[in-house]
């Protein structure tokens, strides 16, 4: 068994080789389509993870934690007391969460001399948020708050142009408090931020929580706790975890905090299955139809292999044994070539020329290419298993050939 | 050439299986590439339609540097008649004056910040879908009327309904507190969870005492016939300002560049896209072709033994492969404008892509673009791809020696 295995590998390469120029258009063709995949598959997963992953650096988290309420009308008479001592201690434990933090986050108005602009006013505790988001590396002009009992504010690059204001210039905030007075406050304007959208710059401020909390008088109360976890893995295992510790407070994971996020995963997903198979079945008509080709002048030699005695499952296996080394070195190509574009543009594909419209879909200037290894293994997968099947049909065509009347033809 | 033709068509047919895979394989090419470029033209169209007539309009007319940042003080003076000039000008009804405010609104229970617009109740429902969305009350009245017209979500977050009083509280041109109490009319549904949100609608005079704008206002808004006019109205608009150095007219390009960027960058990514495609189809059927050449070496040389010319041969090929090109385009046209034809009708939608689909102001179902471009560009450039393919087998015949040809195997 193994000998005869040998013999068909053996004559499937050689077979592979009679015709040099048809083999190597058909393998561009493999390589080719197998490179796309996987580059468009690696781009498409860069476009998602940079979203999510803003997103999650933004001011989501992993998982966040309300009151009930406060989701469907995120305002100040929805918040909640500090964290049970039970909650606080899993919430430290536990190994997966790797920062946690308590905002206040309330709608405001904030006014320079000149303009004013409605904005959600963060209060934060500066320590913890520092590796919970983003705040503290986009921190770029002035500096970043010290405590929760700091006295300075931190706005975004593109408001503080709206308001024609910078650091060290005084702005006033203004928001509901707790009796449903208007509360206003003034701060001086320590540090200015830069995101990665414009949206982010224009719609949040941050301030000291516990002068927030002062200046609405709500006591110790809170808006949210931000989670982030180690990895998007092990999201579901820790909300449920949470849920159990305090099932009267809203536990939810990023996915249903941000559903168009959630939806736009699972496009992506979807789209990449498509494009993988279009390219298959692009290429798919070249193999088939070079392996037919293959066979069909190869009519007398399977007559005579047939003739003196090979049996037809043998004759089969041969060219399937062609067709697989065809694949092989086809998705060896291709998958080389992408290993190659990945390196190249391992910076991520600039788009700053059309920055405008990537924000609109959530977009910096630069589009990162991010390789999956099961992207990468589905693509394999498919080429070398749809493949095989669809060589089946010449395969068998050349094993159904009569001997006598295969020979005999020219 | 008849004779040519007749002997192209029989060698197609030579090999039945193999051609009708070729074909398929063009066809295959066509079809997706009528069928996606139709859906992208016509979401495009839809999107630009859609958040033009929303709110934006074809052109506005501004003072400079307004769009860029939004003062209260880069104002028109007499926006009103600057609005009656436009549409003497251009012939259009469809030009509205607006001013543009930001203020604290107050209900009982709540507080937020909003946009505040102020506009003529006359002509604003000829620039805007917005007015045309109101799904509780009535739109404003007057240019004078006291009264205001919200978004659904800001409603709800107000907890405000029909005759509820609102308390706006801003800052108005020239620095000095503007407050005033307006009695709610009406509440829109745009679709648009931006404009719903943030937007409340004054009439404009009433927005000009309370902002102490005088006869100021921020923009005259046009909206063209179609996109087609839109030069034609924008000569004239440019012609009516002239040398007034002080206002621009900008057209909706300049006033939602996120849009026009948003669509160039999709066809930047989706002609990558269909150009791997066309190339891996492209050297999928350059096999066959080749194939067709080299296992005819022997009759080749008996052509040209008999007199024909290589030339001749050549070209005999190439009618081989635009033939076999042309019916697998034909097919794939068909399939395609059938598909197309469908989708118009019955229109075509992702599930799951809703939600998404309301960011950018687009309906639901989207109806595939019917135009010469949609049904042009895949054709000619798959035909294209294919005869360059064919060109090197074809080629390689002039290398051949009739001899030796009628020697091969």
């Amino acid at each position: 068994m193994v000998d005869y295995l040998k013999l068909l590998l053996a004559l499937g390469w050689r077979n592979l080789w009679r015709n040099r120029r048809r083999t190597f258009v058909i393998l561009f063709a493999i390589a080719l389509g197998v490179w796309s995949m996987v580059t468009m598959a690696a781009f498409m997963r860069g476009i998602i993870h940079q979203v999510v992953n803003d997103a999650i650096n933004n001011l989501t988290g992993h998982i966040q934690i309300h009151a009930p309420q406060y989701r469907d009308d995120p305002v100040i008479e929805h918040s909640m007391t500090l964290p049970s001592a039970a909650l606080q201690e899993l919430l430290q434990k536990n190994e997966k969460i790797i920062a946690w933090s308590a905002r206040v986050r309330v709608p405001a108005v904030i006014a320079s001399e000149r303009e004013s602009s409605g904005v959600t006013l963060v209060g934060i505790d500066p320590s913890r948020e520092k590796t919970l988001s983003f705040l503290f590396e986009a921190t770029k002009k002035g500096r970043y708050l010290k405590d929760v009992e700091d006295k300075g504010v931190i706005i975004g690059r593109k408001l503080a142009e709206r308001l024609q204001t910078g650091v060290g210039k005084r702005i006033v905030l203004m928001s509901q408090d707790r009796n449903n007075e208007i509360a206003d406050r003034g701060f001086r304007i320590v540090g200015i931020f830069d995101a990665t959208l414009e949206s982010t710059e224009l719609a949040y401020v941050f301030v000291g929580r516990s002068v927030v909390q002062k200046m609405l008088g709500m006591g110790q109360d809170i808006s949210e706790i931000g989670i982030k976890t180690r990895d998007r893995e092990v999201v579901d295992a820790v909300t449920a975890k949470l849920r159990q510790a305090a099932p009267r407070l809203d536990i939810q994971p990023w996915n249903v905090l941000q559903p168009l996020l959630q939806a736009r995963v699972t496009i992506n997903n979807g789209f990449t299955i498509i494009w993988f198979v279009v390219v298959f079945v692009a290429m798919g008509f070249g193999l088939v139809n070079t392996l037919l080709m293959a066979v069909f002048e190869r009519t007398r030699e399977f007559g005579l292999f047939q003739a003196l005695g090979m049996r037809p499952r043998f004759i089969l296996g041969q060219v399937m044994c062609e067709a697989f080394f065809l694949l092989l070195i086809g998705l060896a190509i291709g998958n080389l070539l992408s290993l190659l574009t990945l390196q190249i543009y391992s910076d991520g594909i600039d788009v700053s020329g059309l920055a405008k419209g990537a924000q609109m879909i959530g977009l910096s200037n630069v589009i990162p290419l991010t390789s999956q290894l099961n992207d990468v293994v589905v693509a394999n997968a498919l080429v070398i298993g749809l493949g095989l099947l669809a060589s089946f049909y010449p395969a068998w065509r050349a094993a159904r050939y009569v001997p006598v009347e295969a020979i005999t033809r020219t | 050439m008849d004779l040519l033709l007749r002997m192209a068509w029989r060698n197609i047919w030579r090999h039945s299986r193999r051609s009708v895979l070729t074909l398929l394989a063009i066809a295959f090419g066509v079809v997706l590439l009528v069928f996606n470029i139709g859906i992208q033209q016509g979401s495009y169209d839809v999107m630009i339609d859609n958040t033009v007539r929303m709110f934006a309009g074809h052109i506005q007319v501004q003072r400079k540097g307004y769009l860029d940042t939004p003062r209260i003080r880069t104002s028109i003076p007499n926006v009103s008649k600057l609005a009656a000039d436009l549409r003497k000008t251009t012939g259009l009804e469809t030009v509205s004056a607006r001013a543009t405010g930001f203020a604290l609104v107050s209900s009982r229970s709540r507080s937020y910040g909003v946009i505040i617009t102020g506009v003529d109740p006359k002509y604003e429902p000829m620039v805007s879908s917005i007015p045309g969305t109101v799904r509780q009350g009535r739109y404003l009245s007057s240019p004078t009327a006291n009264e205001a017209v919200v978004g659904s979500s800001l409603a709800k977050n107000l907890k405000i309904k029909i005759g509820d009083e609102l308390t706006l509280l801003g800052s108005g041109r020239d620095g000095s507190v503007a407050a005033t109490v307006i009695p709610v009319v009406g509440i829109f549904n745009s679709g648009s969870t931006d404009f719903d949100r943030h937007m409340v609608h004054l009439p404009l005079q009433t927005f000009q005492e309370l902002f102490t704008m005088g006869d100021h206002g921020h923009a005259v808004v046009i909206l063209s016939k179609n996109l087609e006019q839109l030069p034609d109205t924008m000569a004239k608009v440019k012609n009516y300002l002239g040398q007034d150095s002080k206002l621009v007219a900008l057209d909706w390009e300049q006033l939602l560049p996120g849009i026009k960027e948003l669509i160039e960058l999709d066809i930047a990514a989706s002609w990558f896209i269909y150009i791997t495609l066309v190339v891996i189809i492209t050297f999928s059927i350059l096999n066959t072709f080749l194939m067709s050449v080299l296992e005819r070496t022997r009759e080749f040389g008996i052509m040209m033994a008999l007199g024909a010319a290589p030339f001749r041969i050549g070209i005999l090929v190439m009618l081989e492969a635009f033939v076999m090109s042309l019916l697998g385009v034909g097919i794939g046209l068909l399939l395609g404008a059938a598909i197309n034809y469908y989708f118009y009708v019955y229109g075509f939608s992702v599930p799951g892509m809703e939600e998404f689909a309301k960011q950018f102001n687009m309906p639901d179902s989207i109806r595939p673009q019917m135009s010469f471009f949609v049904f042009s560009i895949g054709p000619s450039v798959v035909l294209g791809a294919t005869m360059i393919a064919a060109l090197y087998p074809a080629l390689r015949i002039r290398l051949l020696k009739p001899v030796d040809a009628m020697h091969a195997v």
